[in-house]
């Protein structure tokens, strides 16, 4: 079981091509959805809620961008209303995620041996479970709901983001300057406060941006299989698993709202590395 | 080991005697390593199990109830008559500490329990459905394997933009959610082509869309490693020599890079198991194929929790199982860590 600590953790692959016009999209992309968020009727074309059935399960048009589903109602506007609830579940889950990850992390790293022996054991266990069966046991004892969701992606994802801030906090831990600040005779709990956490935590921006991105898309997993916030709602998962019903006769319904949050992920991703690359070029 | 294994054979004949000594030791060595494992292995399905039994004692409200109200899938109030046959068949009655042994010991036996709902054990549930899941995540990896090592051979160490183009695709596919890569091949190849069946069933035509549907991110994701590495393994002087040696440049890549750059795909696919399953719960349910997938998600709905521990069980054993065959491999491609 040891040797998948050998493995570079997935956010941390290099060799990203250095584009600049990605992160420029990206960053684009990403103030699109948060003006969306914070004001849907700024973007949205028609009312999110308005039935014309007249108009219904028409393919994407100049007047319907998106198309409509089976009431008529507008998919571009559903999917601008919807962008709030699910970058809520998105911003949640990854902050419940990397609490978790940084108690169990920095636990791991800084108690006494014994503990921290413990600890690290426990987040390799955890890390044996893959995220989505995880998610899954907990939506089987919670029910499903938007809470939920947030609580079983948030929890499912962590130790992997655990393993990434013990890691982090052991390198700052054995790096020249914490060792001349031992030399120079400071007080631990100084260079814990003053070297250790700032070093180890600075990275974790980053770590947070692709948080963000793969949780949105592991609680629309959860969605598109039935167990997320009911369809009414016009959040993106819900009208994904709303859109499997019409599959083979509109399949913009379902197609859409997944590119969305591909788009999304994807950006939130290509953001995240930047800042990566950004912080171990500063390093350096 | 090494003495004793040097006075069993002090013949002057040297140089077989320390390749036989070194084998022998490493052997041992290997052996050792591999029970390390296998220990850490059972400590990983021990914390599952525990985990698997403490999510049975988390559903909220009185268990024996809890029970009846998933049988019968609805919410009422029991009568004393009715919940005394449910806590008599699970021992409710006992104390926790008696039941999580219980329970222990089952799982050591095989017994994985019953399912609340269909009145029959957890393992003729799963088992039933297992196979298919199996072969579909088998085929995935390989399938991976086969797309990732193409790509990267192809692309890796090329001129700056084919590298752009390579690592680009790697970090788009590997971020592309299971079912919207699954409905967009089912789209396209089986309903606009008409190429493949749109409902998976189980013959092998039928299992390349959502085997390809798995296979295509974990491709992208592994690729990712093994470029870094391939790139790395480039410019090692071994490499050079063999240019010089007159070899082709696929020949190269093929014969020297490429056993020194699948080495962290190899590691990632032990874990990649785990992640193909946890994908397999998706594209099951597009491609509308058996599997554990689908049960998992019909007992997550109906919160039966006997069947939900007991995959996860079965899952944690098999991730277990994987990475043991991972130990082996890494030191079959590796010859350097047998002697390490």
């Amino acid at each position: 079981m040891t040797t998948i600590q050998d493995t570079p953790a997935p956010t941390r692959t290099r060799r990203l091509p250095r584009v600049r016009w990605t992160v420029a999209l990206a960053v684009g992309v990403v103030a699109f959805f948060a003006l969306a968020a914070a004001a849907p009727q700024l973007l949205a074309t028609h009312d999110p809620t308005a039935l014309d059935l007249t108009a219904s399960l028409r393919a994407p048009s100049l007047d319907h961008w998106f198309g409509t589903d089976e009431s008529g109602r507008d998919l571009y506007s559903r999917v601008i209303h919807g962008t709030r609830e699910s970058l809520a579940i998105g911003l949640g889950a990854a902050g419940v995620s990397l609490v978790l990850a940084l108690v169990l992390g920095s636990a791991a790293a800084l108690a006494h041996r014994y503990l921290a022996g413990a600890v690290n054991r426990f987040v390799e266990i955890l890390f044996a479970f893959p995220t989505l069966l995880f998610a899954l046991l907990l939506v089987a004892i919670l029910g499903p709901s938007a809470t939920t969701q947030i609580l079983a992606v948030g929890i499912g994802s962590a130790p992997g983001y655990a393993r990434i801030v013990r890691g982090q906090i052991l390198a700052a831990r054995r790096s020249g300057y914490v060792e001349a600040a031992v030399a120079l005779g400071h007080p631990r709990g100084l260079i814990l406060r003053q070297h250790v956490i700032p070093n180890a935590v600075r990275p974790l921006v980053a770590v947070f941006t692709l948080c963000v991105g793969q949780s949105i898309v592991w609680a629309s997993s959860l969605a598109f299989l039935g167990l997320g916030v009911a369809p009414p709602s016009s959040e993106w998962g819900a009208l994904l698993d709303a859109g499997r019903t019409y599959v083979t006769h509109a399949p913009w319904l379902i197609v859409i709202p997944g590119l969305v949050i591909v788009v999304l992920a994807l950006a939130a991703t290509a953001i995240g590395k930047d800042i990566q690359a950004r912080l171990e070029s500063g390093d350096e | 080991m090494t003495p004793t294994l040097q006075t069993e054979s002090p013949t002057p004949a040297v140089a077989p005697a320390v390749a036989g000594g070194g084998g022998t030791s490493r052997a041992l060595r290997a052996a050792r390593s591999i029970a390390a494992k296998a220990v850490g292995g059972l400590v990983v399905l021990w914390g599952a199990a525990t985990a698997a039994f403490a999510a049975q004692l988390a559903l909220p409200g009185d268990r024996a109830t809890v029970i009846l109200n998933v049988r019968a899938g609805q919410a009422m109030k029991r009568t004393p008559e009715e919940l005394a046959g449910v806590i008599e068949q699970y021992g409710l009655d006992h104390p926790v500490i008696l039941q999580y042994l219980t329970f222990l010991g089952g799982l050591a036996r095989g017994d994985l329990g019953n399912s609340y709902q269909q009145y029959r054990p957890v393992w003729d549930v799963i088992g039933e459905q297992i196979g298919a899941t199996f072969a579909l995540t088998f085929t995935a990896i390989v399938l991976a394997w086969v797309l990732m090592v193409v790509w990267v051979t192809l692309t890796a160490g090329r001129r700056p933009q084919v590298r752009a183009l390579g690592s680009l695709a790697e970090t788009v596919t590997a971020g592309l959610p299971h079912y919207w890569l699954g409905i967009i091949l089912m789209l396209v190849f089986a309903l606009g082509l008409g190429w493949f069946p749109v409902i998976g069933g189980t013959g092998l035509h039928g299992l390349l869309l959502p085997a390809l549907t798995l296979a295509i991110p974990l491709a992208g994701f592994m690729g990712q490693a093994t470029r870094a590495a391939f790139e790395t393994a480039l410019t090692q002087p071994f490499v050079i020599s063999a240019r010089m040696r007159g070899m082709g440049d696929l020949a190269v890549r093929l014969r020297h890079v490429l056993r020194h750059a699948v080495l962290p795909a190899v590691t990632l696919s032990g874990w990649a198991l785990g992640a193909t399953v946890s994908g397999a719960v998706v594209v099951e349910t597009i491609f509308t194929r058996p599997g554990i997938g689908k049960v998992l998600v019909t007992a997550v709905n109906a919160q039966d929790l006997p069947v939900v521990t007991g995959i996860v069980v079965v899952i944690a054993a098999a991730y277990v199982v994987a990475n043991l065959l991972v130990d082996v491999a890494y030191t079959l491609i590796d010859p350097r860590l047998r002697t390490s």
